[in-house]
């Protein structure tokens, strides 16, 4: 038995379409809950140091096994959790069915090689885009100048995506 | 190294099981795909939506939620700014340590590396490449591979993705890369 959640919809992640647009737009009130969860994520993130630079070194470095327990034990969660929203066919609480958009393969290279150039800038700055926006509000202010730089790299992908492989 | 006060590090099978309820949390509010990156796209489409078609959607209906969220872990660093002392050392391990030391850097306190990370070293060489270029590299990666450490290696993986498998795998190598060979050489050389 497969454990994926996933159906035959449109996927973020196909190449050419556009986000996938599943719910209506948040109100603001549902807006409200998803900064208050950010907010706990991002708080939980600092308290982990999962946001320093100094960790993911040690991890990459393989000197300390915090950062893969963290991360192997998150991912163990995640996947019980979606079992049991299958199993017991958990639906929204707006009463929507729930489904997680499929990523198509293709011919894969986007993934190694956007993976690849991600992990470079991953080991390099310390921080992947949810430490970049943590980072900056624990008062780290050059990280604005990275976030900036990141925005540029996805403009730049955006412009350059009829040209790349995927 | 002076004597600075060590941080009490949530212990991983807090932290672990903590961040990966988000995906389920997420899925049961509304219906939405735990991941952080696609906060760089939709900026881009609400900022400089005209040049690609990648761009044009409407990014207020599907990244309003993603926006929301981003937005929160920037509070949640505002939050922790008031209660984590700066200059507070990590429980680092002792090789850790030993190996940062040994290329060059000196201060191994804090939650970053100030010698790396600061306004005067964004005027170096070094420190252009490592900020500018690696968010670059951040921000192109992460779009080009549809996710980051959250859409793919832990939503991605939790769900039997194989397409995240891969992307992760790429994430490790780029990493591995990087912490190996590039930085090295960018710390060793001084610029």
């Amino acid at each position: 038995m497969t454990a994926s959640l996933t159906e035959s919809r449109p996927a973020d992640h196909s190449p050419m379409s556009a986000p996938d647009s599943k719910p209506a737009r948040s109100s603001a009130a549902g807006l409200l809950v998803y900064l208050g969860l950010g907010t706990l994520f991002g708080s939980l993130l600092i308290k982990a140091e999962v946001v320093s630079w100094f960790r993911i070194q040690e991890m990459f470095r393989f000197q300390s096994p915090h950062m893969y327990l963290t991360i192997v034990s998150a991912i163990a969660t995640a996947a019980i959790s979606l079992q049991v929203i299958r199993w017991r066919g958990l639906r929204t609480l707006q009463g929507e069915p729930i489904v997680l958009p499929p990523k198509v393969m293709g011919s894969g290279t986007r993934y190694w090689a956007g993976g690849t150039l991600f992990g470079l800038g991953w080991a390099l700055v310390g921080a992947c885009p949810a430490p970049l926006f943590a980072l900056f509000g624990r008062g780290f202010s050059v990280f604005g100048v990275v976030i900036g730089s990141a925005l540029v790299g996805t403009w730049l992908y955006g412009v350059l995506r009829p040209r790349l492989t995927h | 190294m002076p004597a600075a006060e060590t941080l009490q590090v949530l212990p991983w099978y807090l932290a672990g099981p903590l961040i990966g309820l988000f995906v389920p949390v997420l899925l049961l509010v509304g219906n939405r795909m735990f991941g952080v990156s696609g906060n760089l796209r939709h900026v881009c489409a609400a900022v400089l939506p005209a040049r690609a078609d990648f761009f044009r959607y409407d990014w207020r209906r599907t990244g309003g939620w993603n926006l929301a969220f981003g937005a929160g872990v920037f509070l949640g660093g505002v939050a922790m700014a008031l209660r984590t002392p700066e200059g507070s050392r990590l429980a680092l391990s002792p090789d850790a340590v030993a190996s940062l030391q040994a290329l060059g850097i000196r201060d191994v306190t804090g939650l970053v590396p100030r010698e790396l990370f600061s306004w005067e070293a964004l005027l170096t060489v070094r420190g252009a490449v490592m900020m500018i270029g690696g968010g670059l590299l951040i921000g192109f990666g992460t779009a080009y591979a549809g996710g980051c450490t959250s859409g793919h290696a832990i939503t991605g993986l939790a769900d039997f993705q194989l397409p995240s498998l891969v992307a992760v795998i790429g994430f490790f190598a780029g990493g591995l890369f990087g912490t190996w060979v590039l930085l090295p050489l960018l710390l060793g050389t001084g610029v």
